[in-house]
């Protein structure tokens, strides 16, 4: 046979092809349902890892269940909205709807002492592609009892720090309203180590990365876009 | 050796020592400085890239007798890239954290010019077995290198070995100690560094390669 002719050249390309499209749509459909679960056990791990507790993705699912002891979903109203689980929705989808249609998750975490934290989660836009994170309030709705961010593909070793410790422990104590009860959101200040003392806001401000300056203002620009969806609900709950 | 014929010894021996991908060919060196960071990405890519190699070999010599000589880097290319898919995908599914770490470099692998340059030169003129060691031998001589690469780099960079730390707390600056970690060895220019000084040492302890 001439392994050489363009109709032996046509058919051979053709059904190789499909014959690796096939095998390839198989494995990615059996390795679907462990690939999920390890996307969900990531996302608790987050979660919890906002109020500050550590979990391994053999135990989160109990620690998950034992901590989180409430979510809701609510609109930029304020208002909670029945019969949808916050843990499901996908918040760059509900960003990109128009503000009124918008759902939110709140988590709720019960420590043992009975303290309740509120954990929002954030995402936006980096440097190279999306960055997210959670963030968790003491119940004055105002003070951040920490947060933590991640990406998923900054610079290494610029940007990438945002899911450091370094970076974002500071955020705990920080308070996101003003003396006057407007949201100020948190600044991230450009210059690295001691930029935001040097800028004299101590209080609703943050060091940014050196060399990462785009995504600490990415990360600036979310926290303050995704909480103020939230503005309403926590003055509201505030107030009560 | 029982098991294996000296001629197919040699095809796994080899790639260890004087053909080296790595310090002999200088092939793959992208992707050894980047992953060598810590010991547990380094062995999971030295296992990904072997498997990779030695199943495209294994599959472009079954297949060399039919392949189309005008397409044929498109065939290598398609078996490759759906393997490393695959390998991907099993990542994704049982390792997920080493998988994080590894991210754009398990994709990357499809552009190893180990593995296009073993199914050139060696595959497609040979047997389905000596491809399949050869695969394994060239894999492993660059798992080695990385694997070599990672140990000192993580023992150095972040005083730990496999996540376990080496060195104690207390001896640290910041708990009071006289001890820094080298933050030097985590960036990519040491591990170019640490290359240059295994080639040094081969081809000082290697006749073979003395003046060539």
């Amino acid at each position: 046979m001439n392994t050489q002719g363009n109709t032996y050249t046509f058919i051979y390309a053709s059904v190789m092809v499909i014959l690796v499209a096939a095998g390839l749509a198989f494995t990615a459909i059996k390795l679907k349902p462990y690939q999920d679960a390890n996307i969900k056990n990531e996302k608790m791990q987050n979660i919890l890892s906002s109020v500050g507790i550590q979990s391994t993705p053999e135990n989160v699912n109990g620690l998950y269940a034992k901590y989180i002891t409430e979510s809701l979903v609510i609109n930029t109203k304020g208002e909670v909205q029945t019969g949808k689980a916050a843990f499901d929705i996908e918040l760059n989808t509900e960003l990109a709807k128009p503000i009124e249609n918008r759902d939110l998750p709140v988590f709720k975490c019960t420590q043992e002492d009975g303290t309740v934290f509120i954990i929002v989660p954030l995402r936006g836009k980096g440097l190279w592609g999306p960055i997210w994170g959670y963030m968790s309030f003491e119940k004055d709705f105002n003070t951040i009892h920490g947060a933590v961010f991640d990406h998923k593909g900054e610079t290494p070793g610029l940007g990438a720090d945002i899911n450091q410790p370094w970076f974002y422990d500071p955020f705990k104590g920080k308070t996101v309203f003003n003396e006057n009860g407007e949201l100020v959101s948190i600044a991230v200040y450009k210059g690295g180590k001691g930029a935001a003392q040097i800028a004299g806001d101590t209080k609703h401000g943050v060091d940014g990365i050196s060399g990462g300056t785009i995504t600490s203002k990415g990360l600036e620009a979310m926290i303050k876009d995704c909480l103020v969806n939230y503005e309403t609900y926590f003055k509201n709950s505030k107030s009560n | 050796m029982g098991l294996l014929s000296t001629k197919d010894t040699k095809l796994i021996t080899n790639p260890m020592n004087l053909e080296n991908p790595i310090t002999v060919q200088v092939l793959g060196v992208c992707s050894a400085l980047a992953v060598t960071v810590k010991l547990e990405p380094a062995l999971v890519m030295a296992i990904s890239v072997t498997a990779v190699t030695a199943f495209s070999n294994v599959i472009i010599s079954m297949l060399r007798n039919t392949i189309p000589n005008r397409i044929r880097i498109i065939v290598q290319l398609v078996v490759v890239a759906a393997l490393v898919i695959i390998v991907d995908q099993i990542l994704k599914a049982f390792v997920y954290d080493v998988s994080k770490q590894l991210s754009v470099f398990v994709g990357l692998i499809i552009t190893n010019c180990i593995i296009m340059g073993r199914l050139e030169a060696f595959a497609l003129g040979n047997k389905p077995w000596p491809s399949f060691l050869d695969g394994v031998g060239n894999g492993a001589g660059y798992g080695m290198i990385l694997i070599i690469v990672a140990i000192v780099r993580e023992i150095f960079g972040s005083g730990s070995i496999w996540g376990i730390s080496l060195i104690p707390q207390s001896w640290y600056i910041a708990n009071g100690g006289f001890y820094a970690n080298n933050g030097f060895m985590i960036l990519p220019p040491m591990a170019l560094i640490m290359l240059g000084v295994i080639i040094w040492v081969q081809r000082s302890r290697t006749k073979e390669l003395i003046g060539k």
